[in-house]
């Protein structure tokens, strides 16, 4: 249905800017671009409702990526005007932005429904027999499982590194996985196809998602109002309810 | 005599440069100095190693399954035969992703196979075998088709006289009609490597990525995209290498 709104928005779109063209005139109206962490989505385009809704002629349009791949793109100028990323690594390659930290995600373990390979702690994901996913440590959710791998001191044997801790999830509510390291949230988010196990070491490697304007961008002040919606208590509130803690 | 009209001259000049130009910006973009210390990173080396392995695999796959498949359809007549040979097409027009979510549902752990399979012990998911099943569904259509096309054009004229003159069918076929269509088969066999190397959609799907067991150069590629740009360029550089390579390999053999 969504997805029909904004197609319909994207036609209009085009439509505006052929009409423009032709006969010189016509009001369009603003689109905001944000780019966001994948894990962000679904708490986001809530908010972007929100916005939209205090917002007349204001479009709110939306790129969920990988962090890191969102950031490879801002680098070679892709036209965003609010970015949020999923840790303060990735976000601090962006050397112009001057982020907030709005939000927070703890590691959890999960499991396909039933829990087949009786999974209970962050020991049971070192035992052999037990089909473990995790992010690459290239990408956040990885760097974190990293951590924790360390603090925790056991020597997990994953049988894939995702590329996206979207990716692990998937691995796991299809049961391809016996168990996985994705973030609360997404657990949260998969609802009863996994159970989500909490273990102590997540404490270690606790991801703080900043967001910050685009340097550049033909609508700052507007960013910064979305900025503020993000991080005001609209946005805890929304943030709270999908399993993100405050930053 | 000139027969074609002058203006067919720019399109096709914007669509060469359509081609070309994204390689040149790319090769333009590469660190020449620390190249070859990025293509030697342990990594790297695993994925080219495991990316050469599979595709080498299931290119053998390719041509012990799809010779058979190629011949059948370019010799049997039977109600059906036009439709069979468009479904074997399937997987040359099919997104690579969806491929790898069929063969999650085929041979993944709670696949329709891959559940009895997992009774057995034996688990395909996640494990090189897993890669190249991926590399040998995307990449088996171009040898059919490449073969069976030549099959179909060399018609059975040689084949009956050599079956007339007493030869047994195994005889004309290791004698007549594979040798005579051997440039297709070899062409086609290049080709499926080709497929086979560059496959990503369906192997990152259904396979995962694992180095050393499961992630092919494409994957890797896609990984470094995310931490070290320049490795993912540099690469990109080798595969872009390996495909000219190949495909003056191949046009040496046959005009592809």
């Amino acid at each position: 249905m969504r997805a029909r709104v904004r197609l319909a928005g994207a036609a209009s779109g085009v439509v505006l800017a052929l009409g423009a063209a032709g006969c010189g005139g016509g009001d369009a109206s603003t689109t905001l671009v944000v780019y966001a962490a994948a894990s962000l989505q679904a708490p986001f385009e809530e908010l972007g409702e929100q916005f939209e809704a205090a917002h007349e002629d204001v479009e709110v349009e939306f790129s969920f990526a990988g962090s890191s791949t969102l950031v490879a793109q801002l680098q070679e100028g892709a036209p965003a005007d609010v970015f949020a990323s999923a840790d303060t690594a990735t976000m601090d390659r962006l050397t112009s932005a001057e982020p907030v930290d709005f939000a927070s995600n703890t590691l959890m373990i999960a499991v396909p429904a039933g829990n087949p390979a009786h999974v209970r702690d962050l020991a049971s994901l070192a035992r052999e027999g037990v089909d473990l996913v995790v992010c690459a440590p290239e990408v956040p959710c990885g760097a974190a499982s990293a951590k924790v791998e360390d603090s925790s001191g056991f020597t997990f044997a994953p049988v894939s590194e995702e590329q996206s801790v979207t990716d692990v999830l998937t691995k796991v509510t299809s049961g391809e996985a016996d168990a996985g390291l994705v973030y609360v949230s997404d657990v949260r988010r998969a609802g009863d196809a996994v159970e989500g196990i909490e273990f102590a070491e997540a404490a270690d490697a606790v991801n703080t998602y900043p967001i910050t304007t685009v340097d550049g961008s033909a609508h700052e002040e507007l960013g910064q109002e979305f900025v503020d919606l993000v991080t005001g208590g609209a946005g805890l509130a929304v943030l709270d309810e999908y399993g993100f803690a405050e930053a | 005599m000139r027969t074609l009209p002058r203006w067919v001259l720019i399109p096709a000049l914007l669509g060469g440069l359509l081609v070309l130009l994204p390689l040149v910006a790319m090769a333009a973009r590469v660190q020449w100095d620390s190249f070859g210390a990025l293509l030697t990173s342990e990594s790297s080396l695993a994925a080219l190693r495991l990316s050469l392995q599979t595709s080498a695999t299931s290119t053998l796959a390719c041509v012990i399954l799809g010779v058979p498949m190629a011949l059948l359809l370019a010799r049997s007549d039977f109600p059906g035969l036009s439709l069979l040979r468009s479904l074997v097409l399937i997987p040359l027009v099919l997104p690579p992703v969806v491929g790898g979510i069929a063969l999650l549902y085929t041979f993944g752990r709670q696949g329709l196979i891959g559940r009895h399979l997992e009774v057995l012990g034996v688990q395909i998911a996640f494990s090189t075998t897993a890669v190249v099943l991926a590399q040998t569904f995307v990449a088996l259509p171009f040898l059919v088709i490449s073969l069976e096309g030549a099959l179909r054009t060399a018609g059975t004229r040689y084949e009956v006289a050599a079956a007339s003159l007493g030869a047994k069918p195994s005889r004309v076929l290791s004698r007549v009609t594979l040798p005579l269509a051997l440039p297709a088969l070899l062409s086609g066999t290049v080709l499926s490597f080709a497929r086979a190397l560059g496959e990503f959609g369906a192997t990152i799907t259904f396979a995962g990525s694992l180095q050393g067991t499961t992630r092919t150069l494409p994957l890797e590629i896609y990984l470094q995209r995310e931490s070290d740009p320049q490795a993912a360029i540099a690469l990109s550089v080798v595969l872009m290498i390996v495909a000219v390579l190949i495909i003056a390999v191949a046009r040496r053999r046959v005009p592809l």
